[in-house]
């Protein structure tokens, strides 16, 4: 393992994660509910009844960008990726977090912070299942 | 539904948008290079991580099944607490299809709103596997 130190953002990665946990907080402690992006969008495609939530905060995901440019910021490069490779991950991530009841935000932030243990285990799934998945696409077959 | 609460739906999304910018996870080629161990590896995202986490152990103290919040929600939380076969393969499909695109659910949602061509398509993908999962197992 060779760390990338220039690539390493410390303060930005710590200050934007604080930021994350500030949101999901927020949501728990006003809204009564987690803040997992997958199950979010899962109950809007299920027609789940409390849907205007829902839409409010995947609008205000969608509209992000749109502040963090109004202040400044700069937006991340398109990722060059094939349309074979998004189609793929798009669809293993959606049947995926449905099927594990979770993602890296309801699973590894909130379900962590809330200490249990099948967020544990998910967290250790997922992670585990990309560090093998970069490894064979960049290492094995690249 | 109370106004309030799609309100501050909304403004949560909005925070958490914003961080995901900040902290760099809104950046696939930033989100690979930590999962590439064996490259030239970034561990920023453990800090991403590492601080939301410590945010939310704080912020969630206290917090109890039955109970309501200051805006009169009911609180919501899980009640499963077995780890079954269900949570492990659908966590594991995740996590492959995290490290094939370095995209998951809260960045790619982000992307979409950045106007990025490669977020468009995964996020019509990922609403199909989500819809996929709906017909198998209802």
């Amino acid at each position: 393992m060779a760390i990338d130190w220039l690539a390493f953002t410390p303060a930005s990665s710590l200050a934007g994660g604080a930021l994350i946990g500030v949101a999901v907080v927020v949501y728990l402690r006003l809204a009564g509910r987690i803040a997992g992006i997958s199950g979010v969008v899962g109950g809007l495609i299920e027609r789940a009844a409390d849907w205007p939530v829902r839409l409010a905060f995947v609008a205000g995901l969608v509209v992000a960008p749109t502040l963090w440019l109004a202040f400044g910021g700069v937006l991340p490069a398109a990722s060059g990726q094939g349309w074979p490779s998004l189609l793929a991950a798009g669809l293993l991530v959606g049947f995926g977090t449905r099927l594990g009841s979770g993602c890296t935000s309801g699973h590894g932030v909130c379900g962590l912070a809330r200490r249990s243990p099948r967020s544990l285990a998910a967290t250790l799934a997922f992670m585990a299942a990309g560090f093998a998945t970069v490894y064979v696409t960049r290492h094995l077959i690249a | 539904m109370k106004p309030k609460t799609v309100a501050v739906a909304f403004a949560s999304g909005l925070l958490f948008g914003v961080g995901l910018l900040l902290s760099g996870m809104a950046d696939p080629a930033k989100v690979l290079a930590f999962l590439d161990l064996a490259g030239a590896w970034d561990p920023s995202l453990i800090l991403v991580m590492g601080g939301a986490l410590a945010v939310a152990l704080l912020g969630f103290r206290g917090v109890r099944a039955g109970g309501t919040t200051p805006l009169g929600e009911p609180l919501n939380l899980p009640t499963a607490t077995r780890v079954d076969g269900r949570l492990v393969a659908g966590s594991l499909l995740f996590g492959a299809g995290w490290g094939l695109a370095g995209l998951c659910p809260g960045p790619a949602l982000v992307r979409l709103g950045a106007g990025l061509p490669d977020a468009a398509l995964f996020v019509a993908a990922m609403l199909a596997g989500m819809a996929l999962h709906r017909v198998v197992f209802r």
